[in-house]
Formats: structure tokens, sequence, C-alpha cells
């Protein structure tokens, strides 16, 4: 299949009235976006970093694209990309990987930009929150991109959530940039709660200068198919990243989730925990890489990747990986995958925990762990419920949308 | 309360179990011994429905009930629980909801609304006494850390949680001090009422010394090869098996 040929097509007959709604940062890059993208087209399950994903089959339905602008709730921090306080320009489409083929059709196609910015030495309390609802009577393709900027000493919670409001089928591509200057802090919490019609292909880059502490949480609770990409650059020293996952899949989702984290200097510590539950004929992914560039001395890291098939159709491919080119660091990886524990199911059904609940009791256990790790206590507390509703099979819409309803 | 007629019973392609048959009385406690491997372990899984053991021939009735048509969690609300010989650890399940679970299970089952959770912490405090078992137990994960003697004697916490009416101790003793030992003795003593039937397996006296029992079965090669009272067990502690297997030969 070309699926690509009517995103090409769309492209040029849609490319004067996307410049339009857009503003000139978004213009300024996007021809030569679009040039990289007809050139190479969806990338085939060759391409290593996708190829647990068919990426030509998710793109070949007939979608409409949507390009009504965002809407932005007045809030501090949050911005359209164009009423942009700061000059955005040495920014944007400058910490993505522009030759991405999904990075660049999110570029050619994207009308409308959301930018957070926190000013220097500005400590955020609340979080920042941003909830995208996907909405439309038609089936429809969204393309999202968001522009993360904390300035040096700036501090802030990010949790942006996904879901879906209309029982339609949404492709959704998102492109999220992120730099984080020196001494900053930033959590940044994902989380998908949207439906089985739903694909999702999210591509987050992340540029962080010395003495950050950065945590990402990338939540998968309810989809269709989703592919998360993250990319971590350290280009400062003493900075600590945690990448988190948490991947539930059920009946014939897919999640697919590719890391990488890029030690450029030295003196730098990352550490990477994904789990997931895949249970009926759910199919998950998970392939991290860990690189210590040369001069990245003293790095130390630590990758786990665990996962559980709760039953023998569900399929699940890890691929931990550590390549490390200096001589004086210390790094782990290692991942499992792992069936029902059969001793601790027939312990429990003795004590007369009936069967299906103590398999909830068991996965919820399992994912314990990385809500354990989630730093903001109301967001930590709301993520227990609502995962243990997702294995009771309670969670089949998302629940918060009043939209939903 | 229990009867078994010719049971039999296979692990993979084993058979085990060679044609048992043990009546156990309302109140009656019965100590079953036997050498290793002889399917002690086997007939106390059989009983509670373990899917990994497979019965090929012969019934179990319990009050009356066709056990073998119920699964393990039917026949622990019916009131038949067993103190494991090797307690499962289950990281990151709390002491605490797991009780929650199987209390509230088992009063589903039984057509009872479920516990309050004041109400619930209340009969764990008070039950947790009984067994002298730590408050810091419960905020653990489910035998995660524990010592043996704490594992032990959190089987019979969860059996006074549970308040069955046939409980199975299977080999209890192995792993315990004679501390250890006494107290979880004498808090199965304590929990007993005048119904409360049991399954005693051990290879010593010493349980037997505690927990007094009314009959004592010999079980060889999957089949029990004697019956009698209290001072058969003597005889073993005295003299092992092999006279019982020249007798048989």
């Amino acid at each position: 299949m070309n699926s690509e040929q009517q995103y090409i097509e769309l492209y040029q007959e849609a490319a004067d009235t996307i410049k339009a709604r857009s503003c000139p940062v978004m213009n300024a890059v996007r021809d030569e976006a679009f040039a990289a993208f007809s050139q190479v087209g969806f990338p085939s399950k060759k391409v290593e970093r996708y190829r647990y994903t068919d990426v030509d089959a998710a793109f070949a339905p007939n979608y409409g694209i949507s390009l009504s602008p965002l809407t932005v709730k007045p809030s501090p921090y949050i911005y359209h990309l164009k009423d942009a306080p700061i000059d955005v320009a040495p920014y944007y489409h400058h910490v993505a990987d522009a030759a991405d083929p999904l990075t660049a059709l999110n570029t050619a196609l994207v009308h409308d930009a959301l930018l957070i910015y926190v000013p220097k030495n500005t400590q955020v309390e609340d979080p920042i929150v941003v909830d995208n609802w996907l909405r439309g009577s038609a089936a429809t393709m969204m393309n999202r991109r968001v522009l993360v900027i904390l300035e040096m000493g700036a501090e802030a919670t990010l949790i942006i959530n996904d879901h879906a409001a209309d029982k339609q089928r949404f492709l959704t591509t998102q492109v999220m940039e992120i730099v984080c200057h020196d001494n900053s802090r930033l959590d940044l919490y994902e989380i998908e709660e949207t439906t089985p019609l739903c694909s999702r292909f999210s591509n987050v880059y992340l540029r962080a200068g010395r003495d950050c502490s950065i945590k990402h949480n990338s939540i998968t609770l309810f989809n269709g198919q989703t592919r998360n990409l993250c990319d971590v650059y350290l280009t400062g020293e003493n900075t600590e990243v945690t990448l988190n996952g948490c991947a539930i899949g059920s009946g014939k989702q897919r999640i697919d989730n590719n890391t990488l984290i890029d030690h450029q200097v030295p003196n730098c510590q990352s550490n990477e925990l994904y789990k997931y539950v895949v249970d009926d004929q759910a199919v998950g992914a998970f392939a991290g890489r860990i690189l210590v560039e040369k001069d990245a001395q003293k790095t130390t890291s630590q990758e786990t990747n665990a996962n559980l098939c709760a039953s023998s159709d569900a399929r699940m491919y890890t691929q931990p990986m550590l390549e490390i080119y200096a001589d004086d660091v210390k790094c782990a990886h290692g991942s499992t995958v792992g069936v029902m524990d059969e001793a601790a199911l027939f312990y429990m059904r003795q004590r007369g925990i009936p069967e299906s609940e103590a398999r909830t009791l068991l996965k919820n256990a399992f994912m314990g762990q990385v809500i354990d790790q989630i730093k903001y206590e109301p967001l930590r507390q709301r993520l227990y419920v609502k995962v243990e509703k997702r294995f009771r099979g309670e969670l089949d819409k998302c629940e918060d949308c009043r939209l939903c309803k | 309360m229990l009867d078994i007629k010719n049971l039999h019973a296979k692990v993979g392609d084993k058979e085990i179990l060679k044609g048992v048959n043990l009546t156990i009385k309302d109140g009656e406690i019965h100590a079953l011994m036997g050498t290793n491997g002889a399917g002690k372990s086997t007939l106390s899984n059989v009983i509670v429905g373990n899917p990994a053991y497979e019965v090929t021939e012969g019934t179990i009735t319990f009050n009356g009930k066709n056990l073998l048509d119920m699964n393990t969690e039917e026949r622990a609300h019916a009131g038949i629980f067993m103190s494991f010989q090797a307690p499962i650890e289950i990281p990151g399940v709390s002491m605490t909801n797991f009780m929650r679970a199987a209390v509230n299970a088992r009063r589903e089952a039984l057509g009872k609304e479920p516990l309050k959770s004041t109400d619930f912490l209340k009969v764990m405090r008070e039950k947790r006494k009984l067994v002298e078992i730590d408050q810091k137990l419960m905020n653990r994960s489910v035998n995660e850390g524990f010592s043996g003697g704490e594992k032990k004697r959190n089987e019979i916490f969860q059996m006074a949680m549970l308040e069955p009416t046939f409980c199975i101790l299977d080999e209890t003793d192995s792993g315990l001090d004679v501390d250890a030992l006494r107290i979880v003795a004498e808090g199965f003593n304590k929990l007993r009422t005048a119904e409360t039937s049991a399954l005693v397996i051990t290879h010593y006296q010493r349980l037997l010394d505690y927990i007094r029992p009314d009959v004592v079965h010999v079980l060889i090669d999957g089949k029990i090869v004697k019956t009698g009272g209290p001072d058969l067990a003597q005889k073993i502690e005295d003299n092992g098996f092999d006279w019982l297997k020249e007798e048989l030969a």
C-alpha cells in the first residue's frame, strides 16, 4: 500500500488554507517538512523504529482533516503558538527529528499549535493541565503540535489528557517539542483514555540542559492503536531523567512505545521503567535505547521493562538496548515477560477470592509499581482508582468526559 | 462433614492417590501421617480443588454436597480452609486488601452484605491479637518478607478471619521453632468450635501434643493403610514406618 499518496494530494490541495489559518513561524518550515515527507513516505516495518507498528495501514483509511482552531482555555503559561510571548523560531521544529516521516507529516499539516511557556525562575505550583478532546461527526484526522519551554530555573508539572468524546474513528498525530533549560524541573504526564476506534501517533522530543530534573510518564489506559515515541537528549551535566510507562491493553488494542535516552555529556542519570499488562488479543511492544556517547563518562542508567501476558493470545515484544561508547559508566537493562502466577491465583482462590477478582488483584499489583512512582499525589491517587477500574473492565469510556455522557 | 470414597488422583501422568477412603465427622480432628511422597499433600490439594491435580476416580462429599462439582473458591465459601505448607508470596497485594477481598467474597457467597471498612478493620484487629501477629505485617504485601514463623502464623490469622468449618493444616509445624509452634497451635485451638473439624498433616508427634487428634491415619503409597487412636501417632514417632510396611507385606 501507499497511503502517503492521499496525504501528498491533501497537502497540495489544502496547503494554502492551512497556511492562511496558521502563523509565520509554522509556515516557515512547512514546505520543507512536506518535501521531507513526500520523499520518504510512511515508514515500513523494515525501518527499525517502526518495526512493531504498521503505519501505512493506520493511515490508509480516508480521514477528514480538522482545520478548526484550537480552543485554548485562558490560563497562565498556555498560549496559542502565534501569540507566543517569546521568539519561538529557534525552537519550533528544531528540537524534533525533522527526518522522522510522521514528524514531517505533522509539521506539514498542522495549522495551530500550543505553547507552554514557563519563564525564568518561575515555580508553577499547581499542575498545568491540557485536556485534548477528540470530537467529530465523521472519521477525523487531528494533527497536534505542542511546544514546551521551561526557562532557566523554571519548575512545572504538566498533565496532558487525551479523551475521545465521540464514538468515531480518530487518527491523531502529535509532535511535542520540549526544551528544559539549565536547572529546570519538569514532571510530564501523558494519559491516554480514548476508544478502540482511535489511532495515536505521538512523537515527543525533549532536550535538557544541565542540573535538570525530568520525569516523563506515559500512561495508556484505554486506546485503539498507539505508537508513542519519546526521545530525550541530555546536553548538560548533572541532569536526571526518569521515563516511566504504564500500558494496559485488552481486546485488540495495540500499544507500542519506542524511547531513546541520549547521554551526550558526563554525569547524568537516567531511569526507565515501562510496564505492560496485555490481555485478550492485545499486542504490546517496547523498544528502549540508551545511548551513552563517547564523552558521557560517569553516566548511570537503569532501564527496566516488565510485562505480564494475561492471556495466551496476547503478544508482547520487548527490546531493551544499551549502546555505550564511554568506559566509565554504570548501566543496566533488563526485560521480563511473564504470565499470571498460578500459585498466587490458587492461594487467593483457596481463600475464597473468585478467580476473576484474583486476576484483577494480581494485574493491579503488577502495575502498582509504576503508579507508586507518580510524584503528584492527587494524580497518583486518581490513577490507582482508574487502573483498578480498567482491570475490572469498568473503564471502557473516558469517565471524566462531561461530553461522553 | 467430609466423606471421601475410593479417591484416585494424579498430577500430570503420575497417579498419586490410589483409592483413599476417609470419613471425618463434625467436630473431629484427624491426623494424617505418612512417608515422604505418600500423597499427603496431594490429598489436601485435591480436597481444596487445586487445578493442578486431576481426580480420576472416586467421590468427595462435604456436608452432603459433591465437592468435586465445585471450584476452588466455592469450596472455600462452603467453609474449607487449607493452611499451606509453603504460603505464597504475592508482591503488591497488601494483606489488608487481600483479606478484605477474601472475607467479602465469602460473605457475598453466603448472601451477606460486605463488611463496612471500619467493621472490617475492627475484626482484623481482634483476630490479629488472637494469633499474636504484628500490625506492621498487615501493611505489607501478602507473605512478602515474612519469616517462616510469621508466614505460618499468618495462615492461622487468615483462618481466624474466614472462620472455616473444616481446616486442613498441611505440615503447619514444618520450619517452626517450639515457641512459634505453640503459638500457632494455641491459635488454632482458640478458633475451634464444637463443630469445627480438621485434618492435620504432620510428620511429627510434637504438633499433636498441642492439637489432640481423635483419629490418626497413616498414608503410604496413595492409600490409607492404618487407622487408629492417638497412640498410633506415638508408635510412629517411636518406631517409624517400617513396622507398618512389614505388616502390610
